[in-house]
């Protein structure tokens, strides 16, 4: 599990988040919403402890040790081109290194169970620069999943995924928490795909909470429309909320016609 | 592979100049050397000193510059995440060479040298650095011309001390164009300590030069302290270029030619880049010394002429390839 007590982060002065406070337990997916600048990279950020915040971040009353209790997936992961699969998810092993040491063979065997439980067998001695938006993606979910660390913060996992890649990842995390009880939590544009896998979701704005709940309870065009204005609608089927963008003037009968 | 090609190149060196030395003798009186080995070889007297006195410690210094030239290369690379960062190109040498310069040119004793030129060295790559994060962004131009600056201003002041001190100047002068020729064991025994000091750092530091590829805030990520990796990396690149400009002058390109050409053949990670560009710089330096010692036989180029020949190209080969890739 993962606490935010009281994290407030400002930058030059200027409050950008908080106070927030969160708790995700053990095997719980938390889904983090808002619009751009909400400050949700910036919360999950304070919680691996590269931005200095107010307040404090632990597991379970526990300290955090950077890298080993939480695996971090950035928005936009720099790949170094030429630098191959392999040799790119051992990188997440060095958390349980020291400055000096090198990898054993249990190091080496959760990576080849990261590169497996990703699909990237086939591609492990391939240059990153050769992938697709997908493939590295998976690399980079898979570097991170060889931290072996008990909370996975994942920052627009799927924002270069198309819907059917986006899904894969997806069902791959819950299988993930489901079965090894890892404790997730997301920050997703896609607000329907975030209230499909979720178990509960917080949306952010201005830095704050603006409200908490199930995909039902917050998914609800009362509470998404003052934060992402007005061209959203929710339709609610069998799968929970649909959140379908819509445009202000899209009557197409006024537009000429000739 | 790369410890054979050194081997062969090594034994070059000892074999080839103005007077030619058999191999089988050569190798035969290197045997002899060997504790609790005697081996009757066919050498004279004054071959035998020619061998051991002249040609080895040459073939030696040049092993030793070149794969600490290289792998400070390849460490600079890293840590500023730059394919064109050298010790020469940042304004280490230059720096480095201005603090020697100013020992050679105040008489001080040549023991000085070595740590007045890591001073030197150490405030020219802070400098550098300091003033491409003020001047804007981490770009690869950006910190080359930062370098060309501080290398300007540092040769600037060491041509002003030159000139003040004029009975110095062939000296110094045959210094700055690099050159093995009058190096002597002495030399080797005030090289070996800070290359190996140097090596063991960059060696034990290459699986965290791979981690900073990532970025520092995705290195910090995996509980890495970015700055001071960053800081143990220059000191350590320093040092060894401080070491290597204080005993052979200003040797250029060796830093870039080694760890790229590498880099090309294996792939992009420090953990083999490193220990190849040890091995890889000393068969390099060996083998432009041998073409300084040959090519305008009986005279002598300075061997920096040779390596900014070769290296001049090459510079604008990658220079042109990260265009291309960018």
């Amino acid at each position: 599990m993962i606490s935010w007590r009281d994290v407030g982060v400002s930058f030059s002065g200027v409050s950008v988040v908080g106070p927030v406070s969160l708790t995700v337990g053990d095997g719980e997916w938390l889904g983090l919403i808002g619009p751009n600048g909400a400050g949700k990279s910036t919360l999950l950020k304070a919680a691996v402890g590269i931005v200095a915040h107010r307040g404090s971040v632990d597991l379970g009353g526990r300290e955090r040790r950077a890298g080993a209790d939480i695996a971090w997936m950035p928005q936009r992961p720099l790949l170094p081109d030429e630098m191959t699969v392999a040799n790119y998810v051992l990188l997440g092993r060095t958390p349980h290194l020291g400055y000096m040491g090198s990898e054993r063979s249990h190091d080496l065997e959760s990576v080849g169970r990261a590169i497996s439980r990703l699909d990237l067998i086939d591609l492990s001695d391939r240059p990153l620069s050769t992938l697709s938006g997908g493939e590295a993606q998976r690399a980079v979910l898979a570097r991170a999943l060889a931290q072996e660390a008990p909370v996975l913060l994942l920052d627009e996992p799927t924002s270069s995924l198309d819907i059917g890649h986006a899904l894969e990842v997806l069902e791959i995390l819950d299988e993930l928490r489901r079965h090894e009880g890892l404790t997730v939590v997301t920050a997703l544009h896609d607000l329907t795909l975030a209230g499909r896998f979720a178990d509960r979701l917080v949306l952010l704005d201005n830095g704050q909470v603006a409200a908490e709940g199930s995909a039902s309870e917050v998914l609800t065009e009362a509470t998404l429309i003052p934060s992402y204005g007005a061209g959203i609608r929710v339709v609610t089927n069998g799968d929970g909320p649909t959140v379908i963008p819509t445009r202000r003037h899209s009557d197409r009968s006024t537009q000429p016609t000739d | 592979m790369a410890a054979a090609i050194l081997v062969v190149v090594a034994l070059a060196g000892l074999l080839v100049g103005s007077v030619a030395l058999s191999p089988v003798e050569v190798i035969k009186a290197l045997a002899d050397r060997l504790p609790f080995v005697t081996v009757e070889h066919g050498l004279s007297e004054v071959e035998t000193r020619l061998l051991f006195e002249l040609r080895m410690p040459r073939v030696v210094i040049g092993g030793l510059v070149g794969a600490v030239l290289a792998v400070a290369g390849a460490g600079y690379q890293g840590v500023f995440r730059n394919p064109l960062a050298d010790p020469y190109l940042l304004g280490v040498a230059a720096g480095a060479g201005l603090g020697a310069t100013a020992v050679i040119g105040l008489g001080a004793g040549s023991a000085a040298i070595p740590l007045v030129a890591f001073v030197g060295g150490i405030a020219a790559v802070g400098a550098t650095y300091a003033l491409s994060r003020t001047v804007g962004g981490r770009t690869t131009t950006t910190l080359i011309l930062a370098g060309v600056a501080v290398a300007a201003f540092a040769t600037a002041v060491q041509t002003f001390l030159l000139q003040r001190n004029y009975e110095t100047l062939r000296e110094v002068y045959s210094w700055i164009l690099g050159r093995l020729v009058t190096v002597g064991w002495s030399e080797v025994w005030t090289l070996i300590p800070y290359a190996l000091a140097a090596a063991t750092v960059l060696v034990l530091m290459r699986r965290l030069l791979d981690v900073l590829g990532l970025g520092d805030e995705e290195a910090a990520g995996l509980g890495v302290d970015v700055m001071r990796v960053r800081r143990l990396v220059v000191l350590a690149a320093t040092l060894a270029t401080a070491a290597a400009v204080s005993v052979s002058g200003l040797i250029a390109f060796v830093g870039i030619i080694v760890p790229h050409t590498i880099r090309l053949l294996t792939g992009w990670s420090y953990r083999v880049i490193i220990p190849l560009s040890l091995v890889y710089g000393a068969s390099f330096l060996i083998l432009a010394d041998l073409g300084a010692r040959t090519l305008v036989a009986p005279a002598e180029l300075p061997i920096g002429v040779v390596t900014a020949f070769l290296g001049a190209p090459f510079f604008l080969l990658v220079l042109r390839s990260m265009r291309g890739s960018s």
